[in-house]
């Protein structure tokens, strides 16, 4: 897994609540069987017309947001289905944390696998932080994993909460299988006391 | 000891190891896979070189992209073929038993494994699908995981989990006629919102639920995701042990008996506290029907939907009014009356025999409604062989209604079976987000007795007023 530690970019407002997975990446692109190559379908139903042609109102096609690795989401951020493919499609784009006040547990669990930060913050700090980038797209976030924080508007510091084994997985780059792996004696006593 | 939960107990029993300040590793009775989040797993064994843990704890069905067309069951698009062809030879070099597509014990992998009776009280059971909270309703803890997930439990039979908080639903009282277990878990998600039970686990209690059939406390613990939770539980009863017994794979003879008696200590304890409660009365409830893009928009049949005005919350008043754009529906009318274009009765929510049986008995001597197209779709083919040997293929289809082959059908429409842009449908599945059954696609989400009402009169309909004529 890629390594995570300080992340400064410009970023993409998507004010929306509730986004589920099926927004983030429909089904019919779930027939894939590996994991590259999903960013083009990345929000594929509000970013491409009947046509095929790019959506221009869609935020995610405005030149504003190229090169964008921060998106700012709505509440309760990638509800639904279980689909890895939701943070896979997101990694392919280029985004590296999402910002929002809440995100459903399990895409929590699969983003935090694919070196994808989620970072949770307050009602307030959230409105801050859309406002400014509404304002000018320009605006330059920092988001700092060994500190936990989000810095970036003027005076504005705050602080998100992460448990401190992601935390320690991300800033080193360690593949949690590998972790799991160091357990297997006691794997195997707890299967021979159950049979 | 301390009193504890259903939950406290069944994760005690599965914690191999808690460090401080670690996830716990929770060891895994049950792994279910299916052709859509596995084929990235099992590449990433491949590439480390390692094998299948316990293949034995392992079970594959196809369903997701599977036809559920009776005429043209070998007629799938190349990509899904590939995927499905995957699985198959995945599980023949791990050694994992496989029910493909065409084999009499293949059907939706929250259907069968209830069915043949892997599912039981106490287990952990994980699946890379989020409905796998539907096996809760047997008292095991059970929850969707990722696809890096699924890698690690089939390396390690091991899941590193960080212990999530509990929340009481209490739901007492009787159902009034008309009124299903798929209304009472419509009404909590209407009651709390989509993330309102996120980072807990349900636990579903009450004399209505100790009243509701399997069937039922499998509907309702299905769409605990929808509201957010990590898993949906009920206490295993007289109801759970008689549906189990004789199952293919529970336990017989003495081992029953002995399973039975541990069974009956998972019971939350006197004094055990949970992290929160909600108390439904289900007197009070009535058939349930969603109007927007989540399940949480949803509401009684006969109230008029809200108006714009009515959200103080500025962001949740701009999603109400970004979800009624998309319906091309109109604040503060009411639904009953809306003209529909589909109605889908099936899914890991309601596919099963009582649910074909509700559907059945509106059906029974009356026709669908010209225009309307009617999927009915059994979870597997054991329900498919059952509602026959009842007759119920021969009164959906003599009403007009499709008949069709076990699969997720219309509910996840990857698979053949979809919406066409603007159409209006009325589904007995879980999930009525935007494109969710086709691109474009308008989903109601409601009981297969409200499903059924739908197909007959081609509008949304009171159920009740079919089941008193």
């Amino acid at each position: 897994m890629a390594k995570f530690t300080t992340l400064t970019s410009h970023a993409v407002p998507l004010p929306a609540d509730n986004v589920d997975t099926d927004q983030i990446i429909p089904a019919r692109f779930l027939k894939v069987t590996d994991k590259h190559g999903l960013g083009d379908s990345l929000f594929c139903d509000w970013r491409y017309l009947k046509d095929g042609s790019p959506n221009p109102d869609f935020v995610l096609n405005e030149p504003a947001s190229q090169g964008a690795q921060i998106l700012i989401a709505g509440d309760n951020f990638g509800s639904g289905s279980s689909r890895e493919h939701a943070p896979w499609a997101l990694v392919g784009w280029g985004f590296r944390a999402i910002i929002s006040t809440s995100f459903a547990d399990i895409f929590k669990s699969n983003s935090l696998k694919n070196g994808l930060l989620p970072v949770e913050v307050s009602p307030e700090v959230h409105r801050q932080l859309m406002q400014a980038v509404n304002l000018d797209r320009t605006t330059k976030i920092t988001i700092d994993l060994p500190t936990q924080s989000v810095t970036g508007l003027g005076s504005l510091e705050a602080t998100f909460p992460i448990d401190e084994f992601s935390k320690h997985c991300l800033l080193e780059g360690i593949d949690q299988l590998g972790y799991l792996f160091s357990f297997d004696e006691q794997i195997t006593n707890y299967e021979q006391q159950r049979t | 000891m301390e009193p504890r939960t259903l939950f406290q107990k069944v994760w005690d029993d599965h914690v191999v190891v808690q460090e401080p300040n670690r996830p716990a590793i929770l060891y895994i009775d049950l792994h279910l896979i299916h052709e859509v989040t596995s084929p990235q797993a099992f590449t990433g064994l491949r590439e480390r070189g390692i094998k299948v843990r316990r293949p034995d704890k392992t079970i594959a069905t196809m369903d997701h992209s599977t036809p559920t067309d009776p005429r043209a069951l070998m007629v799938i698009d190349d990509q899904a073929k590939v995927q499905l062809a995957m699985l198959e030879s995945n599980c023949e070099e791990f050694g994992i038993t496989c029910y493909p597509l065409g084999d009499s014990r293949n059907g939706i992998v929250h259907v069968i494994g209830p069915e043949r009776g892997f599912t039981q009280p106490g287990k952990t059971i994980v699946c890379g699908d989020s409905h796998t909270s539907t096996h809760g309703a047997f008292g095991a803890l059970a929850f969707g995981i990722g696809t890096s997930e699924v890698e690690h439990v089939l390396a390690t039979q091991c899941l590193l989990q960080r212990k999530p908080k509990t929340l009481e639903v209490r739901i007492d009282g009787k159902l009034m006629p008309g009124v299903t277990a798929k209304d009472i878990i419509l009404a909590l998600c209407a009651k709390i919102g989509t993330g309102g039970a996120t980072g807990h686990v349900i636990e579903y209690t009450g004399s209505a639920i100790e009243r509701l059939d399997m069937d039922g406390r499998m509907t309702v613990c299905n769409m605990s995701i929808e509201a957010g939770a990590r898993a949906g539980m009920i206490a295993p009863d007289e109801t759970t042990f008689g549906y189990l017994v004789g199952r293919e794979f529970a336990p017989k003879g003495a081992d029953w008996d002995a399973a039975v008696e541990r069974w009956k200590q998972l019971r939350t304890d006197e004094g055990a506290s949970y992290d929160k409660t909600v108390t439904i009365d289900a007197h009070t409830l009535e058939p349930m029907i969603t109007f927007g893009t989540n399940p949480g928009m949803g509401m009684q049949i006969n109230e008029s939907m809200p108006t714009a005005d009515s959200f103080d919350d500025g962001s949740q008043k701009a999603a109400y009014e970004k979800a009624m754009r998309y319906m091309g529906l109109e604040p503060g009318r009411p639904l009953s009356g809306q003209k529909v274009d589909v109605v889908f009765i099936g899914s890991c929510t309601n596919s099963r025999i009582s649910d074909l049986r509700m559907a059945a008995g509106v059906f029974s001597g009356r026709k669908v409604a010209e225009g309307v197209r009617t999927l009915i779709v059994p979870g597997s083919h054991d329900i498919k062989k059952q509602a026959e040997a009842e007759g119920l293929d021969r009164i959906f289809k003599e009403a007009g209604a499709e008949w069709r082959e076990p699969g997720c059908s219309m509910c996840i429409a990857m698979n053949g079976d979809n919406l066409e842009p603007g159409q209006y449908a009325v589904s007995t599945s879980n999930r009525n987000f935007e494109g969710r059954q086709g691109k474009g696609g308008r989903t109601f989400l409601a009981s297969p007795l409200t499903a059924a009402a739908a197909a007959i009169t081609g509008q949304v309909t009171d159920p009740r007023s079919l089941l008193l004529s």
